[in-house]
């Protein structure tokens, strides 16, 4: 036993480690790219009527007037402190802007997961329990068309039908302002339920592909000769050991549906950093673009890093 | 020189009329006429054709035959375990239960089954490498099959799991209770299958070639390990092997399969000495010792048994069986009636049964 938790911790510190290479070479890439992007972004940020003497001070002002490499550091030390930098058109510092239009992009990311997830496990794990059936086959063309479905879409037509026809969900928005907890969730179901269903497609085929292989294995047998029922057998020999395939696509869903959250969000008109993004990166709010480009790669770097830690908790042999 | 009158009138073990006593209590398992189908039409595949045998209790009974014989799904089939496809399409499987009624386990429901698997049969399997779950401690895996059919609690079940462990001879068992699968050799998580199996000290155990995955010498640690606990337990073993050295060891009863069909059954001495099929005779000079030291010398042997070493040709598909007796393509005393239709299985002696219409001549 200690000699397993001194590998755990081993293992624990390496990935740690890694996690920190990731994020450090993050945000070294994501310096380069603004900074070779074509073009002065002061000038850029002015407009084409803007004199040079409005450029330089806002130059000056952005400290692009410094030399590369002493920019590089003050950028670390900024980070380091947690400064993401200045909006340029918000009035406030990037990391406010973002923290501001973070609840609604956490409960749509979370709720869709959670659909996602209720969906395409039980589903993936029936199909291939009941392999060839049509219930099974059914399953394997509906996730291969909601696959291809584009999630603004069924947006609209989830708008269509619920919120103009039916009148049970708001078309649009998060409630303004002063809206209350139940009126603002209320607002995120339909965006929750059309990126849950598209996302549940990758699911369920993992999900069905991993229990194919599990159901045939020798321990599952044993299992049945033992005289449980099949429910047991099936899920606490068989899916077990279906998990850690299932609970990687399901973090790599998670990954994706934040990326997501760009075009949901636009569709729905929810004030979300999704929006966030876009509205910056029509206004050319580099230092926003930087701020939430940084946060969402950060979180894809901590999700991996937790599914790492749970395949540990799944399975004994990578504990030694 | 052929009396097929006499051997259909002394045909008493096939499907049709088996005047064999049912209700002799010694009887626990009496598998009659069993087919074993995979597929649908065209298509099926005979696994398992005609099979016909009996256990008594504490008794060892040997099932040999070769690779895709059918011993496996007849094993399986017993347990109602057959894999997706398999059906069984006809004959029957009884079993006396511990309260001593006769059930036909092949009429039972699912739910039914699953009182009888773990609890009055249980099994264990040809790979110890892979017939453990993984992901849970040895110490669960026994207490859950326990749990499953005792009211206990888990400290109990896991109390008498370290008994089992103790029992199948694993050292320091106590402190392995926490271990997994993976941290055990082939033989030891072979011993950990055993104790699991007999953790609920089932009437029946089914071997399906529980020894032909390991080492030699871990071999024979299993055998005398399942010989000791059979007669300590006064279990009935039902042993699948494809090596006759296996069962000279460990059989009192010896039942041999070729194409899905028992072509021969005898107490294992009489089997060694008085084979009285071809193929059994083909097999016991296909193998070396110690089958070779119990046949008959040399002298009282007919001409025929030289031909047989080994068995030319191969066991045919299970889709394409012949019309008549399945081992005719390859069997050196074939004759015309011999493919006319499927030999009935018939008794040569009181405890020794056939299936060849030519069994007088090898006596
Ligand atoms: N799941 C299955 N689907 C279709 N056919 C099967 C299936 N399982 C077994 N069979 C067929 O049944 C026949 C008997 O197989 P079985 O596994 O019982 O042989 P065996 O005597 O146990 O052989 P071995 O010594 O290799 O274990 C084989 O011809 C095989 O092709
Ligand atoms: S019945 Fe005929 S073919 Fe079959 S084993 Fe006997 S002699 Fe050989
Ligand atoms: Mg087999």
């Amino acid at each position: 036993m200690t000699m397993a938790r001194g590998a755990m911790a081993r293992r624990v510190l390496s990935r740690l480690g890694g996690m920190i290479v990731v994020l450090a070479l993050l945000v070294t890439v994501v310096f380069v790219i603004v900074r070779v992007t074509p073009g002065d972004p002061a000038a850029v940020m002015l407009g084409p009527d803007a004199t040079q003497a409005d450029i330089d001070q806002l130059r000056a002002q952005l400290g692009l007037d410094q030399p590369m490499l002493v920019q590089y550091f003050l950028y670390l030390g900024q980070l380091l402190h947690g400064d993401l930098g200045q909006s340029i058109f918000l009035n406030q510092p990037v990391l406010s802007a973002l923290a501001d239009r973070a609840e609604p992009t956490f409960f749509l990311t979370i709720f869709s997961i959670l659909i996602a997830t209720i969906i395409g496990v039980p589903v993936g794990i029936i199909a291939a329990y009941k392999r060839g059936t049509l219930f099974d086959q059914a399953v394997v063309v509906a996730a291969m068309l909601s696959a291809s479905i584009p999630s603004f879409w069924l947006g609209l037509l989830l708008i269509q039908w619920f919120s103009v026809q039916m009148g049970w969900f708001p078309t649009s928005g998060y409630g303004g302002p002063y809206a209350g907890f139940f009126d603002r969730i209320q607002h995120l179901v339909l965006p929750a339920v059309s990126l849950g269903i598209v996302n549940s497609a990758l699911i369920v085929r993992f999900t069905r592909a991993s229990m194919l292989d599990v159901l045939q294995e020798d321990y599952v047998r044993t299992a049945r000769s033992k005289g449980m029922s099949e429910f047991r057998a099936v899920m606490r020999h068989a899916f077990k050991n279906a998990l850690i395939p299932i609970v990687t696509v399901i973090g790599l869903t998670l990954a994706l549906l934040i990326s997501g959250a760009v075009v949901t969000e636009t569709v729905f008109g929810l004030p979300g950093v999704g929006s966030l993004v876009v509205s910056a990166v029509l206004r050319r709010d580099y230092p926003v673009i930087q701020g939430a480009l940084l946060v969402v790669a950060a979180i894809y770097v901590l999700i991996n890093f937790l599914i790492d830690m749970l395949y540990v908790v799944i399975d004994p042999r990578v504990r030694y | 020189m052929l009396r097929t009158g006499d051997a259909m009138s002394a045909a008493v073990m096939t499907k049709a009329g088996a005047p064999l006593a049912e209700d002799d209590p010694d009887i626990i398992l009496a598998v009659d006429g069993l087919e074993t189908h995979f597929g649908r039409p065209p298509r099926v595949a005979k696994a398992v054709d005609d099979v016909t045998f009996r256990v008594r209790a504490g008794e060892t009974v040997a099932v040999v035959g070769e690779s895709g014989s059918g011993k496996s799904v007849a094993s399986l089939s017993i347990m109602q375990l057959l894999a997706r496809g398999g059906r069984i399409a006809g004959g029957s499987i009884r079993f006396r239960q511990r309260s001593g009624t006769m059930i036909a386990l092949d009429k039972l429901s699912q739910k039914e089954m699953r009182k009888i698997r773990g609890a009055e049969i249980a099994m264990i399997f040809q790979e110890p490498m892979t017939s453990l779950n993984p992901l849970m401690t040895i110490g669960d895996q026994i207490a859950e099959m326990t749990m499953l059919h005792e009211p206990i609690g888990r400290t109990k079940a896991l109390e008498h799991a370290r008994q089992m462990l103790e029992l199948v001879e694993i050292p320091a068992a106590g402190n392995r209770l926490g271990d997994y699968p993976h941290q055990l050799s082939g033989g030891m998580r072979q011993r950990v299958m055993i104790a699991l199996a007999l953790a609920c000290k089932p009437r029946l155990l089914i071997a399906d070639e529980p020894t032909t995955a390991l080492d030699v010498t871990i071999q024979k640690q299993i055998l005398r390990l399942l010989e000791r606990l059979q007669a300590e337990m006064g279990m009935s073993m039902l042993f699948i092997t494809h090596n006759l050295g296996v069962v000279a060891e460990i059989a009192h009863e010896v039942v041999v399969m070729y194409a899905g069909r028992v072509v021969e059954q005898a107490p294992m001495r009489e089997l060694f000495r008085k084979p009285r099929h071809p193929y059994t005779l083909g097999l016991l000079h296909a193998t070396p010792n110690p089958a070779r030291d119990l046949a008959p010398s040399a002298g009282g042997e007919p001409a025929v048994r030289r031909r047989l070493t080994p068995i030319p040709g191969n066991v045919p598909s299970t889709t394409e069986l012949p019309d008549g007796c399945s081992f005719a393509p390859r069997c050196p005393l074939r004759i015309d009636a011999c493919e006319a239709r499927k030999p009935p299985l018939v008794k040569v002696d009181p405890d020794h049964a056939s299936r060849c219409i030519r069994h007088e001549e090898l006596s």
